[in-house]
């Protein structure tokens, strides 16, 4: 427990305590009246009501579009299942620039469906939503399918025995024990587009604009510390009474499952309806997650001379077209797989353990005494631990550069800068994935194994872990990707000439020519590939069988 | 465990006056102010309905549980700041609680894995103890394809394994039928004979308890209500609460006044040396004698119960409650019938006075 406090404290609330402290405070005085001036101003108040029901219809439809689709993972077989669970979470570790530019290409002027069918989308918020399922679909198919494919599927089958219909069944049954997993799923999906930034920023154009957004640019551009400090307050405030509701709803509402092998539920549809839920789902992959996708790939190999591979061969070479590069554009690939590694190590030692804390710090059945106020310290952890998702990455940046940089905590010049701001959102999702699945683990199993003379830590290795592994899997899985794509945050604080893949796209975006924006479509789609891949072997690792016969 | 050479500690386990608080004050306690000894050796069965704390009494011995007072000592050594996994017992869970990712041999090694025992040692050892409890083979089997009963056997010799300083069974034939469960009783005993276990176990189930304990402890409500041998128990239960839970209902208020004592059911002979006053009384089937209908305490019929030795009949006295009697096959009246009764001394017990 220990460990992710200091984690925490040190490098999440000092840089955005730090930060905050700078715009809000003039010599030493808290300057409380900015708070008021801010937010008296009607722009502002109209970037917190678009922040909102944004956020709030993005969650909606993610969640419309994407259970469907967690069942059909969950519970159906069939050819090329691993290939497209890797597939549709590729969405969620790309660059927000890059989805951006995707479903620009998509769905903006001179874009595919304006090609077409002279479809425009670009000016409408429903680009912005579209974009935000395309990125939070994996979200809610991996937190809600992961347990849903290790529900026993007898409880419902118990359920129908007693005189339930298919639906009755599901609903009473199968609903409430996946409670937990898609509040977890909405939580984060909600907070993902509550703070959204690159997609807005894109697509959203001058008329709409986030509160991460409103922060980037009164940071980064008009360098108004004070206002952006105060956006970042509020968002803080707003995040905070978000988590305070989530944990209000889902209180305790965790119960023992029962759990069984994930394959072991898993079988072929049959029936007319189980196939067009299946071929429905799979459509709607192909259209929201593969077709945009698809334009990108295209970008990148449409040179200038026809399609080939020159964006490519010209990544290599540092000197390209201009020196926007110090080194070639190629070597950020390294750079991001180096850093990316180091922040899942840290993410998954956080994470683990303060999951294995929290699952710890159940009350026992009839506590005596002392236990309330620490359960209540502790339940508070569990919603501080997703605090790093709901504040401004751009503040977090910042910050880092903003505090860390005098002794005894100098790590300007570190080069586990990048991983540790990395690590610092990649936490709420190993977190978040284990701790249904561990609370999930009969105590009493643990009980046996210390009974048989296993210490804490051994009951964890051998009871928690070959339980979890699978959860554990998929948490590495998120916390690498999340750390790949991350960008808000590593902007600020990577090297100039140890670039991030996102980093350096942004980069070639932001110049001018076609040139640049291919070689920005290559590298990205490189980084596409880089995370297919590592998701994939993620899915190929063996899994424990021996509970099986 | 340690290199401490074995103390002379007179018991295995002793708890002083361990109490146990589940909610809020002013809720009785799980366990209140238990006082128990278990010798080196000795099978000792905590008998009591559920609810009556005796698994709350495990799970502090194992240190499962916080003791809110008392102490528990293990082999004279008190275990209050020592974490379960170093107090050196077993438990065996009434679920068993087999871990459901490892196959029978991984089950059986466990605890000695826990101790880096070499390898070779852990594998004779699991060969030795799936032997012994009668699943020779079993090492690569899978838990889940498990009977009841070998998932019970698989239980014991994992707990067996590490040998424990004091083995604690909770419940531990409770989900087994009858026949599978008489047959375990009496193979546990010769086994924890021989491996000269020191045994901690609980029950709700009388019979498993007789059968298997050197000593029985009746539990109720937290407290102690009674300890002694099976036979003591048996013969002379110290309370109306453990005679109604060993079965016997035959229970009246009495008092008594020379050998004789007076209840709704009349004059009833009372064992020799009864003090005078007022008591309850406990009268065994058994002696609830039968005569002719114009002798003694005239009674109905009102069932007959077949019991394969005997019938089991439940009579209504002209005065006082319903009773139960224990008759012979081939004298047993049919329901209806009208009977008299008469008392035998030897088969009355005088419980104590307290209501409850």
């Amino acid at each position: 427990m220990a460990l992710p406090l200091v984690f925490f404290a040190l490098f999440f609330a000092y840089p955005v305590v730090e930060i905050v402290g700078r715009g809000v405070k003039d010599g030493g005085q808290w300057q409380l009246g900015r708070f008021g001036t801010v937010l008296s101003h009607p722009d502002i108040l109209h970037v917190l009501w678009f922040t909102l029901w944004q956020a709030a219809a993005s969650t909606a439809l993610t969640l419309l579009v994407a259970l469907p689709g967690a069942y059909v993972f969950a519970r159906f077989d069939f050819p090329g299942k691993q290939l497209l669970r890797a597939a549709v979470a590729v969405p969620f570790v790309l660059p927000t620039v890059v989805v951006g530019a995707a479903f620009l290409a998509l769905v903006g002027r001179g874009g595919l469906l304006d090609e077409l069918w002279g479809v425009r989308l670009d000016t409408s918020v429903w680009a912005i939503l579209l974009a935000h399922v395309f990125f939070n679909y994996a979200v809610v198919v991996r937190t809600v399918g992961g347990l849903w494919a290790q529900l026993d599927p007898r409880q419902e089958e118990a359920a129908r025995v007693l005189g339930a219909g298919r639906f009755a069944a599901w609903r009473k049954v199968t609903l409430p024990a996946l409670g937990p997993a898609v509040a977890a799923a909405a939580l984060m999906v909600f907070l993902f587009t509550f703070t959204s930034f690159g997609v807005v920023q894109i697509l959203g154009g001058p008329t709409f604009s986030t509160l991460e957004v409103e922060i980037y640019r009164q940071t980064a551009d008009f360098l108004d510390l004070p206002t952006a400090a105060v956006l970042t307050v509020i968002q803080f405030a707003a995040v905070l009474g978000l988590l305070a509701l989530h944990a209000w709803t889902v209180r305790r509402r965790e119960s023992t499952l029962r759990l069984v092998d994930a394959s072991l539920t898993a079988r072929r549809p049959h029936g007319p309806g189980q196939w067009a839920l299946l071929w429905g789902t799979l459509a709607v992959i192909t259209v929201l997650l593969v077709l945009p996708l698809a334009v990108l790939v295209e970008r990148s190999f449409a040179g200038p001379d026809g399609y080939g591979l020159a964006f490519y061969e010209t990544l290599r070479s540092a000197a390209s077209a201009d020196s926007t590069f110090a080194v070639a554009p190629l070597d950020a690939l390294w750079n991001s797989l180096a850093y990316g590694a180091a922040a899942t190590a840290i993410a998954l030692l956080v994470g683990g353990l303060a999951a294995a804390a929290l699952t710890r710090s159940r009350p026992e059945p009839g506590p005596s005494g002392r236990t309330p106020v620490i359960t209540r310290l502790l339940r508070g952890f569990d919603g501080l631990l997703m605090l790093p998702l709901g504040v401004s990455a751009v503040t977090v940046g910042f910050g880092f550069l903003i505090s860390l940089d005098k002794p005894p905590l100098d790590l300007r010049s570190s080069w586990w800068l990048v991983p540790l701001a990395q690590a610092l959102v990649g936490v709420p999702f190993v977190v978040r994935t284990m701790l249904p699945v561990l609370r999930a683990v009969d105590s009493r199993l643990r009980e046996a194994a210390a009974v048989l003379g296993a210490s804490p830590w051994q009951v964890w290795r051998e009871v928690d872990l070959p339980m979890v592994r699978r959860a554990l899997l998929i948490a590495a899985g998120f916390a690498f990707a999340v750390s790949l794509g991350e960008f808000g945050a590593t902007v600020f604080i990577a090297r100039p000439d140890q670039p991030t893949l996102p980093v350096a796209v942004t980069r070639l975006l932001s110049r001018a020519g076609e040139f640049n924006y291919g070689q920005a479509m290559a590298l990205s789609t490189i980084l596409m590939v880089v995370c297919a891949a590592a998701l994939l072997a993620l899915e190929r690792l063996p899994i424990d069988h021996s509970g099986e016969f | 465990m340690t290199a401490q050479a074995p103390t002379a500690a007179p018991h295995m386990l002793r708890l002083d006056g361990v109490t146990v608080r589940f909610g809020t004050l002013g809720t009785a306690p799980a366990l209140d102010a238990v006082d128990l000894d278990v010798a080196a050796h000795e099978i000792v069965c905590v008998l009591g309905p559920s609810g009556s704390g005796k698994s709350t009494l495990l799970r502090v011995v194992a240190g499962l549980q916080h003791a809110d007072e008392g102490t528990v000592l293990l082999e004279g050594r008190d275990q209050a700041a020592i974490p379960t996994h170093r107090r050196g017992v077993g438990l065996m869970f009434q679920d068993h609680q087999l871990f459901p990712q490892r196959d029978v041999a991984g089950n059986v090694a466990f605890g000695l894995r826990m101790r880096r025992t070499s390898r070779a040692d852990q594998e004779r050892t699991v060969t030795e103890l799936l032997d012994l409890v009668g699943l020779p083979g079993a090492q690569r089997r899978a838990v889940a394809s498990l009977s009841g009963g070998e998932q019970q056997r698989v239980a014991l010799a994992r707990a067996l394994a590490p040998s424990p300083r004091l083995l604690m069974l909770d419940e531990p034939l409770g989900q087994l039928d009858r026949g599978l469960r008489e047959r375990l009783v009496v193979e546990l005993r010769r086994l924890f004979r021989e491996l000269g276990t020191t045994v901690l176990a609980v029950t709700h189930d009388q019979g498993e308890a007789f059968a298997l304990a050197d000593r029985v402890v009746v539990m109720r409500d937290g407290r102690i209500a009674q300890s002694g041998t099976p036979l003591e128990v048996w013969q002379r239960p110290a309370t109306a609460f453990v005679a109604r839970f060993l079965g016997f209902d035959n229970v009246v208020e009495a008092t008594v006044q020379g050998e004789a004592a007076a209840t709704p059911w009349g004059k009833v002979p009372v064992p020799a040396g009864t003090p005078d006053g007022p008591c309850r009384l406990l009268v065994r089937p058994a002696g609830v004698r039968l005569t002719s209908a114009a002798d003694g305490l005239p009674c109905t019929v009102v069932a007959r119960t077949f019991r394969g030795t005997h019938v089991a009949l439940l009579l209504q006295p002209s005065g006082g409650p319903q009773m139960e009697a224990a008759c012979p096959l081939h004298e047993a009246p049919e329901t209806g019938d009208r009977v008299g009764i008469s008392f035998a001394a030897e088969d009355v017990v005088v419980l104590d006075a307290a209501a409850d």
